[in-house]
């Protein structure tokens, strides 16, 4: 079981969420990718489809830089 | 003020097949643009995309890029020449003699936002569907062997109903 980061928080709409769908798609069953995100759409958006894909999001934490959050998904 | 977290168990109850379904008629930047950008965006969320590339649209698929002859017949090379493919795509307004691109192009990536190459590149990623229209096809003397290998297949009206059913369909 890997552990993957990506971040998201220089992107805009779509690519917030191609990027993490082909991240998504690279990993092994159980695998861990950590997206480092900014709230906003991102935030709204991309734990949601993460789940409506059929990924587990395990957790959802403010950075200590203001409005970044981490969201770790497991495939 | 704090931004609220989604509700992730409600997003499982609603759970379903998506599906949208894009003509792709236009061959500006522009309009190219935002049709691969909502194709991308859906496709990445979950949705069955598929992308229905007719008449000046179907300049973004061809293989060959810059200003060429393709086409069988002379008046489709005319056409294909002055055409050019996805890189010489025009903006559907004040495209100041073909600058206007480039400018976008530069704004985009300045303003870390996806080029219309980087979509392109996308879209095959996420494995979105594109058909070419076998009518304008016919018309610009276009044959499958001009269009880049991602176009899955040759259709008509009746087809592209049947694959659009039950889902969104935009014409842009």
């Amino acid at each position: 079981m890997a552990n993957y980061n990506l971040d998201i928080t220089h992107e805009h709409c779509p690519m917030t969420f191609v990027k993490t769908k082909i991240e998504l798609a690279k990993l092994k069953s159980g695998d861990i990718l950590n997206v480092r995100l900014t709230e906003g759409e991102p935030l709204q958006n991309v734990p949601k489809s993460a789940v409506e894909q059929g990924y587990n999001v395990l957790s959802i934490v403010e950075t200590e830089t203001k409005g970044v959050h981490i969201v770790v998904i497991q495939k | 003020m704090a931004q609220q977290i989604p509700d992730l168990n409600d997003v499982l109850n609603q759970k379903q097949t998506k599906k949208l379904s894009i003509i792709a008629f236009s061959g500006d930047f522009d309009k190219l643009t935002a049709v691969f950008t909502l194709a991308t965006g859906a496709a990445a969320v979950g949705y069955e995309v598929n992308l229905f590339f007719t008449f000046w649209g179907l300049d973004a698929l061809k293989i060959k890029q810059g200003r060429s002859p393709v086409g069988k017949g002379f008046l489709p090379k005319v056409f294909g020449v002055f055409m050019g493919g996805l890189k010489s795509a025009p903006v559907s307004r004040l495209n100041f003699l073909g600058a206007s691109p480039e400018i976008f192009r530069y704004m985009m990536r300045k303003n870390n936002v996806a080029t219309l190459e980087e979509l392109l590149e996308a879209a095959k990623a996420l494995d979105i569907n594109f058909y070419a229209c076998e009518m304008a096809m016919h018309i610009l003397g276009l044959t499958k062997a001009d269009f880049i290998p991602e176009v899955k297949d040759v259709l008509g009206v009746a087809t592209f109903l049947e694959l659009s059913e039950g889902g969104q369909t935009l014409f842009i």
